[in-house]
């Protein structure tokens, strides 16, 4: 639910990293964080447990500039992947205007990619959302690690499992190391800008 | 779905939040939506917070507070309180979309800050009801 304030021109734009844990959607704000430090003042907020894990959500606002003459402000959450916190997702999913669903390229995740996925479009409905209304793209992450021997899924595979139906723009990618990390943002930005310029016009 | 407010209501709410909370003390006010979202912030200029963060945390807060009150068989609980040594922050439902967060400090008393905060919540009302359909109440 972007709120757009006449008064001082801005445009506030919600964007969640969703995906099975251990997925790499705080990598993707941390990497984001590292790379944009010129232009993101603040500092990323994260609840985490004491194991690392990110329990409620990750938060990274920045401003991307002027768009049609409104200032652009970005703000990106993750949620917490592992199955038990449903209930924190949920929340964070709430007014949300573009999606970034970050699947994990291992061969051993595959079951909890789809299964999060399906997460994903129940926790939606309870907004009365859908994968159809709301803007969003795929980040298959990982990739990197096919060169040290650890089984990956191919694309076509992860297309299969994860976008079949859908057809909405897809990412292989490395948070770790940055690859594609930026082409992910910056599509799910665009996607998520013209979706809310669509609906005001 | 996205909405919008123009100058005149933003002014509105502005008028609002000066004259009855900041005007009497409070250090620090922001009205936000419950995706996170800030609508308007105002100070009394003695310090400056990382509001967007604030913000973030304080929706994820509430809709954390209010999921809890379903489970225990309430239908929510409507304001929050936090209190700190100097600084304390008060959160105030005021409809199912948007929220209102007070910081003060420990010169204004709880019961005066809650007096203050409902009589600006019934103002707030009128001007945002009519924005987000069935966010009433």
């Amino acid at each position: 639910m972007a709120f757009i304030n006449l008064k001082n021109k801005v445009i506030q734009v919600k964007i969640v990293y969703y995906g099975p844990g251990r997925g790499g959607k705080t990598t993707n704000l941390e990497y984001i964080h590292r790379r944009f430090q010129d232009r993101i003042h603040a500092e990323m907020v994260t609840v985490k447990t004491h194991g690392d894990r990110t329990l409620f959500f990750d938060f990274l606002p920045f401003d991307i500039g002027l768009i049609h003459g409104y200032q652009i402000k970005v703000q990106l959450y993750t949620v917490p992947g592992q199955p038990k916190y449903n209930a924190t997702r949920k929340l964070v999913l709430r007014g949300v205007d573009g999606i970034v669903f970050v699947a994990d390229s291992m061969a051993v995740c595959r079951e909890s990619n789809v299964q999060s996925l399906k997460n994903l479009q129940e926790n939606l409905a309870a907004y009365r959302k859908s994968l159809v209304s709301v803007p969003w793209v795929l980040q298959y992450n990982k990739i990197d690690l096919a060169e040290q021997g650890i089984p990956v899924l191919s694309v076509e595979q992860l297309e299969r499992d994860l976008n079949r139906g859908f057809g909405r723009p897809a990412f292989p990618a490395s948070a770790l190391k940055g690859v594609n990390v930026a082409a992910t943002l910056k599509k799910i930005i665009s996607l998520a800008v013209t979706s809310i310029r669509d609906e005001l016009m | 779905m996205s909405y919008t407010l123009d100058q005149r209501q933003l002014d509105r709410i502005e008028d609002i939040l000066k004259a009855d909370l900041v005007d009497n003390g409070v250090r620090c006010v922001f009205l936000i939506d419950m995706a996170g979202n800030i609508i308007t912030n105002l100070d009394n200029g003695e310090k400056q917070h990382d509001i967007y963060s604030l913000a973030a945390l304080a929706a994820g807060n509430f809709g954390a507070v209010s999921a809890m009150a379903k489970i225990i068989g309430e239908n929510e609980f409507s304001l929050l309180f936090h209190k700190g040594k100097k600084e304390n922050i008060h959160f105030n439902k005021i409809s199912s979309e948007f929220l209102l967060i007070t910081i003060f400090g420990n010169e204004i008393s709880l019961g005066f800050l809650r007096m203050k905060v409902a009589e600006s919540v019934e103002q707030l009302k009128e001007v945002l009801e009519p924005l987000v359909p069935g966010a009433g109440g």
